[in-house]
C-alpha cells in the first residue's frame, strides 16, 4: 500500500476503488495516477497497450472527482480504471485490432459496452493489444509487436484478448474488457493468472465490437478477482436496441450469489476435455484438484460425457473464417483505413487496389483465416463444410443440455497448459489452434463460461479451471467460480511487480 | 428447311427490385429520400462501418408482407443470408438480402389481358449506394475515377422474381405495368422506373415452338423505362435466334442493354459470373411475422388494379380489358370514378366519366392535383344531361386541370350555355342555304362533305352545338 494519502496498492480490487472514491476516502485522480506511474514503469516491458489514453483519463478522473464533490451519484465503476480491448469502438480515438489496415481509422461513435462503462464512471486507461482481429491465440499476430505475459517477460500472454489479461495481471487497470469467439478471454485469463468470463451469447451488445466471427462473439470482463469481474459484467450486460442479436429480457445479475457456495450444487467434470489429447497433466492435475476442492465444500461431482466436444475444434476453423471471410471483406480501401495505391498512381483498376490494400493491410493469419472461410462458402462446398459443421454446432448444444438435465455447472481445463514461449507456436498455426479446444464449445453453444486461476503448472506459472453453465446460468457460474477462487492455492503476483519495479 | 423467327417463342422471367416508400432505411435510422446532395443520408450502419450492426426496419417488413399479399404469396417466417462480392458502392461488400426462405413466395399476378403469370418469391434485400464514373465512357474498368454516392445505400427493396412466364416484348411489358399498379396500389412503392426506384432485369431465352425445353438464358440488365424493356427483349430474341439458325449456341451470360446502340452486349460471361458464397446473416434474428399481423396487412390492403378494373367496368359497361379502363386504374385515377359513381351517376355517366380520365386527364397527369372529385362529378353530370357538349366539357375539363375552380362558374365565363333544340336547327338551315352547291353534292351521295357542314356548324355556334344532334339534323335534312 503506496502512494497518495489512502490510495489503495496495486492490486486494489475495482470494487475497492469504487467504494473508496465515491465515498472520498481517496480520489479518482488519484487511483488513476498510481496506474500511470506502473504504466509508465513496465508498460515498454510488456506491451500491453496499442494506445495508453493518459490525457483523456486525466479529464474522466477529473469529472469523477467532480461529481463526487458536488455530491453526485455515482456508478458503480466510480473511478475504476479500465483497460479496452482495441477491438471496441472509440469515439475520436483510433481503433486498430492491431492491424494495419485500419489505419488512422477513428471511429465516430462508442461502442454500446463503452458508453456503459462511461456512465458507470469507469475511466478508460488505454486499447490493449490483441492478435490481429482477434485471431490467434498468443498476441503475437500483431502489427504492433508482441505483448508480453507479467509472469514471465519471455512468454506469451495467451490471446487474442492478451493486451487485457496482462493489462489486468500487471495492474495497468483493475479490470479489462476483452472479447471471446473461441476462448479469446479464458484462455489468455489461464495463462496471465486473471479471471476471464465470456457471457451467454447475447448478453452483452456487440454494438461497436469490430466483428471477427458475429455467431461466436462475445464481450466479456477480465479482472483479479471473480467478484471483480462479475461487477463489470452486470455494468455492461442488458438490452440493446443497437443489436439485433442482444437478448431483450432484463440479464441475469452475477453478483447475486457470490458467496451462496456449492452445497448440494451438481458439478460435472467433462470427461472429454479434462483428459483430451494435448491436455498437460499439470493442467489435468489443476483441473482435478479444483473438483475435489468443490466436492470439498459440498458439491456433488461427478464425470460427465460431452462426445461431440471433441469435433468442436473443427466446426470453429471453419464457421469462424467463414463469417470473418464475409466480415473482412469491407477493408477494401474504398472509404476508410488504408490504401495501398491511389488513383491517379500505379494501381491499374479497382481490382488492383483492392488486392494491393488487401495483401499490405492484412496479417497472414488473417489471410490465412479469410481463405479458409472463403473456400468453405464456395458454391459446391458449402455443404460439405460450412452445412456439416452447423450440425456439428447442433450436436454439441444437444450434448450440453442433456448434459444440464443432470449437472448446475460443468468443470473442464481453460488452456491446455501454461504460458508457452514467443515464438514457440508461431510456426504451425495448427498447435496454435489446439489452445482453444476446451474453450471453444462454449461459444459454439452460445453459452457462458468463467476461467479462474487454480493452481499452477510444473514451470510455476498459473493454470485456469473453467466453469460452464447454461445459457443465461452466469448467477450460478459466478457462484461456483468464486468458490472455486476461494479454494484456490495463493495466486504469486506477476513477477514484475513482485520485483519491486514500481509502486 | 429455312427458319424463320415466326418458328420460335421467346420465353422471358422478369426480376424487379422495388424501393419500398419507407420513411426510413433498412437497417438503420437514415432517412431514405430520393435526389439529395451525396452522402447526407448516411451513418456508421449504412456506411458498414467497422463494429456496427444492421436492426430491421419493422415498416419495411410490413410494405414487404403488403406486397407479397397483393401477389397472392405465401407470407412465411424468414431470415436473411450475406450475398458476398466486392463492389465499391456497397459499403460491406455484402449485400444484405434473403435467399432460399425469402418472406413472401410463390404467388401469382395476372395480366389486364388474363394470362397469369407465377410470381417464385418476392423477398426483402437492401439497396447499394450509386457509383458515378467519370471519364472512360461511364464504365468502371476504363474511368479515371469514381464517385461513390451512399445515400441509396440501405435502401429497403423488394425483388419480385416471375416465373420464365411470358412470351412476348409486350406481355414483359404489361407485367411490369400491372406490377407497377399494383406496388401504388398498395402504397409499398412509388414505382418510378425513371427515377430508379422500379429496376427490371429481364431473363430471356428462345426455343422452337412446341419445345418442351427452355433454352439456355441470358439475363438483361439496364433498361430504364418500359419502352427501353421491350426493345431489349425483342433485340435480345432477335440476336439468340440468329445465333441458333446460324448453327451455333446461346452462351448464358448477364448481357447490358446500351439504349442508345440499341443492343445487347456482354457484361459478365458464366466463367466471370460472382459466387455469392450466400451464408446466413448472423448479425440478424428470423423475422417471424404472428398470423396476427399476416391477417391485419391483409385485412388493411386496398382494392388492387384487378378489383378496380372490373368493378368500374361494371359500372361503365365497358369492357374489362377497356384500354380506357385499364389506364384509369394504372395511372391512379379510379378515385374520380368511384365519386362520379357515388354521386349518383349512371352507366352512362361513368362511361363519360372514364373516357375523359382516360383521355384528357390521362394527357395532363401531372396537373390532376387541381381537379377536385366534386368538380370533376359536377362536370360529367353537365356533360350526362346535355347541358355541356361533349366539346365544351372538354374545354371547361382544361380550365380544371389547369387552374382548378367550379365548372358550372367556368361555363357561364366562358358563355357555355346549353343550345335549344329550335335554336340549332335554325343554325344547320342557315348553313345549308349559305352553301347550296356543296349541299346538292352532299345530298347526292358525296358523304366526306359532311365535315365541311360540321365544322360551319361549329364554327357558327362557336362551339355551343351538341355535335351528334348537328350531325342527326344534318342526315335528316338531306333524307
Amino acid at each position: 500500500m503506496t502512494g497518495v494519502s489512502d490510495t489503495p496498492g496495486p492490486l486494489a480490487s475495482a470494487h475497492a476503488i469504487a467504494a473508496g472514491v465515491r465515498a472520498g476516502t481517496f480520489r479518482a485522480r488519484e487511483v488513476l495516477e498510481e496506474h500511470l506511474a506502473r504504466v509508465e514503469a513496465l508498460e515498454e516491458d510488456v506491451h500491453a497497450f496499442n494506445l495508453v489514453l493518459a490525457d483523456s483519463a486525466r479529464m474522466a478522473a477529473d469529472a469523477v472527482d467532480a461529481d463526487v464533490a458536488a455530491g453526485h451519484d455515482l456508478g458503480p465503476l466510480a473511478g475504476v480504471p479500465v483497460a479496452l480491448k482495441d477491438n471496441l469502438c472509440t469515439r475520436g480515438v483510433p481503433t486498430t485490432c492491431s492491424s494495419l489496415i485500419l489505419g488512422s481509422w477513428k471511429p465516430p461513435y462508442d461502442a454500446t459496452v463503452v458508453q456503459r462503462l462511461a456512465s458507470a464512471g469507469a475511466v478508460v486507461v488505454g486499447k490493449t493489444n490483441l492478435d490481429e482481429f482477434a485471431m490467434g491465440s498468443s498476441t503475437e499476430n500483431s502489427a504492433f509487436g508482441a505483448t508480453r505475459n507479467p509472469h514471465d517477460l519471455t512468454r506469451v500472454p495467451g490471446g487474442s484478448s492478451g493486451g487485457s489479461a496482462a493489462a489486468v495481471a500487471a495492474a495497468f487497470a483493475a479490470v479489462a474488457l476483452g472479447s471471446d469467439t473461441g476462448g479469446s478471454i479464458r484462455q489468455p485469463a489461464s495463462l496471465c493468472g486473471v479471471v476471464g468470463a465470456k457471457p451467454t451469447y447475447g448478453l452483452v451488445s456487440r454494438y461497436g465490437l469490430i466483428a471477427f466471427a458475429s455467431s461466436l462473439d462475445q464481450i466479456g470482463p477480465l479482472a483479479r478477482s471473480v467478484r471483480d469481474a462479475a461487477l463489470l459484467l452486470d455494468s455492461i450486460s442488458g438490452p440493446d436496441p443497437a443489436d439485433s442479436t442482444c437478448l431483450q429480457d432484463d440479464p441475469p445479475s452475477a453478483s447475486a450469489r457470490l458467496e451462496g457456495g456449492v452445497e448440494g450444487l451438481r458439478v460435472g467434470l467433462v470427461r472429454e476435455l479434462a483428459g483430451a489429447e494435448g491436455i498437460s497433466p499439470d493442467v489435468v492435475a489443476c483441473t482435478r484438484d479444483a473438483a475435489e476442492a468443490l466436492s470439498g465444500l459440498g458439491a456433488k461431482v461427478d464425470e460427465v460425457s460431452l462426445p461431440a466436444a471433441v469435433y468442436g475444434l473443427s466446426a470453429y476453423y471453419i464457421i469462424a473464417p467463414a463469417e470473418a471471410s464475409s466480415n473482412l471483406a469491407r477493408y477494401d480501401g474504398v472509404r476508410y483505413g488504408m490504401r495501398a495505391a491511389n488513383h491517379g498512381t500505379d494501381a491499374a483498376d479497382i481490382t488492383e487496389m483492392y488486392l494491393r490494400t488487401r495483401s499490405a493491410g492484412f496479417g497472414a493469419e488473417v489471410k490465412r483465416r479469410i481463405m479458409l472461410g472463403t473456400y468453405a462458402l464456395s458454391a459446391g462446398y458449402y455443404d460439405a463444410y460450412y452445412g456439416q459443421a452447423q450440425r456439428v454446432r447442433t450436436l454439441i448444444i444437444r450434448d450440453f443440455e442433456a448434459a444440464y438435465e443432470t449437472f448446475d455447472v460443468l468443470l473442464a481445463p481453460t488452456a491446455p497448459g501454461t504460458a508457452f514461449e514467443l515464438g514457440a507456436k508461431t510456426a504451425d498455426p495448427l498447435t496454435m489452434y489446439l489452445n482453444d479446444v476446451c474453450t471453444i464449445p462454449s461459444n459454439l453453444a452460445g453459452h457462458p463460461a468463467i476461467s479462474v486461476p487454480f493452481g499452477v503448472g510444473d514451470d510455476g506459472l498459473p493454470v485456469g479451471v473453467q466453469v460452464l453453465a447454461p445459457a443465461l446460468g452466469e448467477t450460478v457460474m459466478f457462484q461456483v467460480a468464486a468458490a472455486l477462487e476461494a479454494a484456490a492455492p495463493p495466486v504469486a503476483l506477476p513477477s514484475i511487480l513482485s520485483a519491486g519495479r514500481t509502486g | 428447311m429455312t427458319v424463320t423467327t415466326t418458328d420460335w417463342e421467346t420465353v422471358i422471367g422478369l426480376e424487379v427490385h422495388a424501393e419500398l416508400r419507407t420513411e426510413t432505411k433498412l437497417f438503420c435510422c437514415c432517412r431514405n429520400s430520393f435526389g439529395e446532395e451525396p452522402n447526407v443520408n448516411v451513418c456508421p450502419v449504412c456506411l458498414g462501418l467497422p463494429g456496427s450492426l444492421p436492426v430491421l426496419n419493422r415498416v419495411a417488413v410490413e410494405y414487404a408482407m403488403r406486397i407479397g399479399t397483393a401477389l397472392h404469396c405465401r407470407v412465411q417466417s424468414s431470415i436473411f443470408h450475406r450475398k458476398n462480392y466486392f463492389y465499391p458502392d456497397m459499403p460491406k461488400d455484402y449485400q444484405i438480402s434473403q435467399y432460399d426462405i425469402p418472406i413472401n413466395a410463390e404467388g401469382w399476378l395476372d395480366l389486364p389481358g388474363g394470362r397469369r403469370v407465377q410470381i417464385e418469391r418476392a423477398h426483402m434485400e437492401e439497396d447499394t449506394g450509386k457509383s458515378t464514373h467519370v471519364g472512360g465512357g461511364g464504365r468502371i474498368h476504363e474511368a479515371t475515377y469514381s464517385l461513390v454516392d451512399y445515400n441509396r445505400a440501405g435502401v429497403p427493396l423488394v425483388e419480385i422474381v416471375s416465373a420464365p412466364d411470358m412470351r412476348s416484348a409486350e406481355e414483359a411489358r404489361a407485367y411490369v405495368d400491372e406490377l407497377r399498379s399494383i406496388l401504388v396500389a398498395t402504397g409499398a412503392s412509388d414505382g418510378k422506373m425513371e427515377e430508379g426506384s422500379l429496376r427490371v432485369d429481364a431473363n430471356v431465352s428462345v426455343r422452337a415452338k412446341g419445345d418442351g425445353q427452355f433454352g439456355t438464358r441470358c439475363e438483361i440488365k439496364n433498361m430504364n423505362s418500359l419502352r427501353s424493356l421491350g426493345r431489349a427483349i425483342e433485340y435480345e430474341a432477335e440476336r439468340q435466334v440468329a445465333l441458333i439458325t446460324d448453327g451455333g449456341s446461346v452462351a448464358q451470360e448477364t448481357r447490358h442493354w446500351d439504349e442508345s446502340a440499341g443492343r445487347t452486349g456482354t457484361m459478365r460471361s458464366k466463367e466471370e459470373a460472382y459466387d455469392y458464397r450466400y451464408f446466413p446473416e448472423p448479425d440478424l434474428v428470423p423475422v417471424e411475422p404472428s398470423d396476427e399481423w399476416i391477417a391485419s396487412v391483409a385485412a388493411s390492403l386496398p382494392r388492387l388494379p384487378a378489383q378496380r378494373r372490373s368493378e368500374i367496368a361494371a359500372a361503365s359497361g365497358m369492357g374489362v380489358e377497356s384500354e380506357s379502363v385499364v389506364t384509369v386504374v394504372r395511372l391512379g385515377l379510379d378515385g374520380y370514378v368511384d365519386a362520379v359513381i357515388a354521386s349518383g351517376a349512371g352507366e352512362r355517366g361513368t362511361a363519360i366519366a372514364v373516357r375523359r380520365l382516360a383521355n384528357e386527364v390521362a394527357a395532363e397527369i401531372g396537373s390532376a392535383a387541381h381537379l377536385t372529385e366534386p368538380a370533376f362529378c359536377r362536370l360529367i353530370a353537365m356533360e350526362s344531361d346535355g347541358s355541356l357538349t361533349t366539346a365544351q366539357a372538354r374545354t371547361v375539363l382544361r380550365e380544371l386541370l389547369d387552374n382548378g375552380g367550379e365548372p358550372d362558374a367556368i361555363a357561364a365565363r366562358l358563355g357555355f350555355e346549353a343550345m335549344e333544340a329550335g335554336d340549332l336547327e335554325a343554325v344547320v338551315d342557315q348553313v345549308i342555304s349559305a352553301h347550296p352547291d356543296e349541299w346538292s353534292r352532299y345530298v347526292a351521295g358525296e358523304a366526306k362533305l359532311a365535315g365541311f357542314f360540321m365544322n360551319h356548324i361549329k364554327a357558327a355556334t362557336e362551339g355551343k352545338a351538341d355535335m351528334k344532334a348537328a350531325s342527326a339534323l344534318l342526315r335528316s335534312r338531306s333524307a
